[in-house]
């Protein structure tokens, strides 16, 4: 079944990359050349690769596809916002910024979760995720440090996006 | 019309792309310049290409319109990892903060720590 899915994720991006359907002349046309190298390539890929999940059962779940499409506009607002706040501190003449790195802590426990977690630290305000360990903690290296306690700054920087995370990846 | 869109979705962008060089200049070290590199760039690259994308369906050219959607799922994936990715390389071969820093809680946790460790 992992399998199965694997090759119809890679045989649906080499779709997307190759488009090998063309309307020249307005008369549909499909190359099969294409086509067929992309089966190749993703059969391939699927019996070298099935193993590319930890927990299979859970890209099933319809639910976490809707959870993701709410996430979806969270983040493009949050990513904006960091935009504007970044553009600020670069063109203001004193340049009043207060680095530092800061201790998070993040309840997710898978992996995907935890990646996905750090990137959008990384693509929001003033924050940019240095290392992250084991035990579910993140160092955050924060352009205007608001607090140095752990609980506090989770409270500040984690805490908008792991509740959706959550339900998208655990 | 949709012209008129692309060019100001391309402009934003540029602008973005501008104000991330400019923060490339004027900030103090290597942490603070990623900041403005990572977030200002990307948004700035993902403008353009929702303005190309606009500018693709504009002209119902469906394998533009694929290929820029899969150009900015990339983006957002891969430019907040290569940042982090150079961040910790800066702390690991012992690049300090700057001297305003307020904390540096890595460094308090890693203290004795070899700063280049042979495994990474």
């Amino acid at each position: 079944m992992a399998r199965i899915t694997l090759f119809l994720l890679s045989f649906v991006m080499w779709l997307t990359l190759v488009w090998p359907f063309s309307l020249a002349g307005g008369e549909h046309t499909i190359d099969f050349q294409s086509i067929i190298a992309g089966v190749i390539a993703s059969v391939a890929t699927a019996a070298i690769f099935y193993d590319f999940t930890e927990n299979h059962h859970k890209i099933y779940h319809l639910n976490r596809y809707l959870w993701f499409l709410v996430f979806i506009p969270v983040f493009i607002y949050e990513c904006i916002k960091a935009n504007f706040y970044v553009a600020y501190l670069v063109l203001h003449p004193d340049m009043p910024i207060h680095p530092g790195i800061v201790k998070v802590k993040t309840k997710l426990k898978s992996n995907s979760g935890r990646t996905i977690l750090a990137n959008c630290i990384t693509l929001t305000p003033g924050t940019l995720t240095v290392d992250i360990t084991d035990d579910g903690h993140l160092y955050i290296h924060w352009i205007d440090v608001k607090s140095k306690d752990v609980d506090h700054a989770t409270e500040t920087i984690v805490n908008r996006f792991e509740n959706y995370l959550t339900k998208i990846f655990d | 019309m949709s012209n008129i869109f692309v060019i100001i979705l391309v402009s934003i962008g540029l602008a973005f792309e501008l104000i991330g060089c400019i923060g490339l200049i004027r900030m103090p070290n290597v942490y603070n310049r990623l900041q403005a590199a990572t977030k200002c760039v990307t948004i700035g690259t993902c403008f353009i290409l929702v303005g190309l994308c606009v500018f693709a369906a504009a002209n119902s050219n469906i394998s533009l319109v694929l290929k820029t959607i899969v150009c900015i799922i990339f983006i957002l994936l891969t430019a907040p990892t290569a940042a982090h990715a150079i961040a910790r390389a800066a702390h690991k071969s012992g690049i300090p903060l700057w001297k305003r820093s307020e904390v540096d809680k890595y460094e308090i946790d890693h203290e004795g720590e070899d700063p280049l460790p042979d495994d990474s």
